[in-house]
């Protein structure tokens, strides 16, 4: 596999705007400003496989073009760099090192969309990042690759850094769209869906970081190419894995999408840490069900996570240790969802802290058996939440009773966390 | 009150968005960044520069995890409390610097220089556990170096 993200990473800097260009970058914007049509764009980016690396997965060529270019009134590009899932932290390694990749995405997916005005709306926290970027954008204004009649094409882009306040919920992009106009940043309702009326009511597409980095290879060596960089016939490039917990090498990784999970441990991550043993991970994020032992040799791509139980969501890996209390990481990630929830709809503002209440419960060793039958039922319920911030926070929910059904019982019927030396009780 | 050159700056940022509330993220961060916190005068300000009520700031002031409706000391600790952190020992770091500080999570030191609060993913779960000062992100900072690491804070401002 070759690079294709970190491909120019520097050590211990981010790359310069004339090294970028002297490694080939903005060659596969001139390719398509010169040679190609905007459908041709799109058409590249549906051949290439692309799913969105932000979490849902949705084919990005797709989602393009889902937009109407028939609508009076102007059409927006979103990128979205409010990342801000637990255990995620890719698109801020990726910026630090490089903005340049994103900015040239971003450059194509506008003119395959007919966008004149792009936004990056960025998480606070990522200082560094969106300084790259606000230069970045500069540079490539002063160079012609952004701004009016770029490369005399007659296509013309002005790309905005808009940096939040920290609040998890923005990066759903309905709110998100809420929070880059100035308002509350709840959810709404769809449909109508953001490709037809999103922000200010007018067409809008919302693609990740991760995504828009990757336009860039897809036009300028080809989408077969591109999808070829894939670990498996089935999957599609490369993804940025960013991982956590208890590895020895807890670092963001650049590698083939359909690695399965082992690999990536053994591999990359440089096995467990001392002395100690492999439990289970989040395999993409907080609100991906758990992955245990038995998912060792499940390829890291959509498809087959999703048909083992989970999601791929961002490619945030958060491995746990055989001394870690699952019911306690369910506690921190639910506790994390509860005080994230906007509260604009009531089965998340009222079911979440519910929830934590009930595993706080069972943590303390206060837990009854029918705590577990609310807990099923709000894995059930919880999914007629406004939008997906509820059902995400009842996925590991949902890998603790699927995966870990005896350790939770043991909490319940020793009155105590097993796992815990300073506990008041004895097991 | 704010001075005169900074309003004109703020005026300036609102008629260059799309719509005034577009900017209304900025203007609050800016005067948190004058006041040290979104105090109720910051707040009238706000409104009068963006041309909204008071009302409509607030409600998106205490939205977010970065605007201060309460005062704050000089530099404020953020620690994350999520996953990722809480899996290398975040809850021992907070319980030490709480012992450090001597302050409770939520509260400012006595000589009004740090303000202690948990917070949420600071993506910098590679090396956790993570802290943000102001806008600097630090990490892994441990359990056992939290008195060096405050230590460290405390010169480096001095």
């Amino acid at each position: 596999m070759d690079q294709i993200l970190f491909k120019h990473n520097r050590p211990d800097r981010v790359i310069s705007f004339d090294e970028y260009c002297a490694e080939s970058g903005f060659r596969a914007l001139r390719k398509a400003l010169t040679g190609m049509s905007p459908e041709e764009v799109q058409q590249a980016t549906i051949d290439s496989g692309m799913r969105g690396r932000g979490g849902a997965g949705f084919p990005t060529g797709k989602k393009w073009s889902f937009v109407p270019r028939d609508l009076p009134g102007p059409r927006y590009l979103i990128c979205n760099c409010d990342e801000m899932e637990p255990g995620t932290y890719k698109d801020r390694v990726l910026l630090e090192k490089n903005p340049y990749l994103l900015i040239e995405g971003m450059a194509l997916a506008g003119y395959a969309l007919g966008v004149e005005h792009a936004f990056i709306f960025i998480r606070r926290g990522y200082e560094l990042a969106a300084e790259n970027l606000r230069r970045g954008i500069v540079e490539a204004e002063r160079a012609g690759f952004l701004g009016r009649d770029i490369l005399n094409s007659g296509f013309s882009l002005s790309l905005e850094v808009h940096q939040s306040a920290g609040r998890y919920i923005c990066g759903e992009e309905t709110a998100l769209m809420n929070a880059l106009e100035g308002r509350r940043a709840n959810p709404r309702a769809k449909p109508p869906f953001p490709a037809v009326k999103g922000l200010w009511g007018q067409p809008t597409v919302v693609n990740n970081v991760e995504t828009l980095a990757n336009i860039p290879a897809i036009i300028d060596k080809g989408p077969a190419w591109w999808k070829s960089q894939a670990a498996t016939p089935d999957a599609a490039g490369t993804k940025l894995f960013c991982i956590s917990g208890h590895v020895s090498i807890t670092d963001c990784f650049e590698l083939p999408l359909g690695m399965t999970l082992g690999e990536i441990i053994d591999g990359p991550c440089g096995g467990m840490r001392n002395g100690s043993n492999f439990k289970a991970c989040i395999p993409g994020g907080a609100s991906t069900p758990y992955f245990t032992k038995e998912h060792w040799n499940v390829p890291m791509d959509f498809d087959p996570v999703a048909k083992a139980g989970s999601r791929l969501g961002t490619g945030g890996i958060v491995v746990f240790d055989h001394n870690t209390c699952m019911v306690a990481v369910t506690l921190n990630l639910v506790r994390f969802f509860a005080r994230e929830s906007c509260g604009w709809c009531t089965p998340c503002r009222e079911g979440l802290p519910l929830v934590q209440h009930i595993l706080e419960r069972i943590e303390a060793g206060y837990g009854e058996p029918p705590d577990i039958d609310i807990l099923h039922e709000h894995v059930r319920h919880l999914n007629h939440a406004f939008c997906a911030l509820a059902p995400g926070a009842m996925g590991p929910v949902d890998g603790l009773l699927r995966h870990f059904k005896d350790e939770l019982s043991e909490h319940i019927s020793g009155k105590c966390c097993p796992f815990r030396r300073d506990t008041t009780h004895t097991c | 009150m704010i001075p005169e050159h900074m309003k004109q700056e703020l005026v300036k940022r609102v008629s260059g968005a799309i719509t005034n509330r577009e900017a209304a993220v900025d203007v609050m961060k800016e005067l948190q960044r004058h006041y040290g916190w979104l105090s109720d005068e910051a707040v009238q300000e706000a409104a009068d520069v963006l041309g909204l009520s008071p009302l409509q700031v607030e409600e998106l002031a205490t939205f977010y995890e970065m605007i201060y409706r309460r005062p704050v000391g000089r530099h404020v600790i953020h620690v994350c409390d999520s996953v990722s952190c809480w899996s290398m020992g975040g809850e021992s770091l907070l319980q030490q610097l709480e012992r450090v500080l001597e302050v409770n999570v939520g509260a400012t030191t006595a000589d009004g220089i740090f303000t202690l609060l948990p917070c949420c993913c600071l993506g910098n779960c590679g090396k956790a556990p993570a802290v943000m000062v102001g806008e600097r992100l630090y990490g892994p900072v441990t359990p056992e170096g939290a008195e060096a690491f405050i230590k460290g804070l405390i010169e480096s401002s001095a």
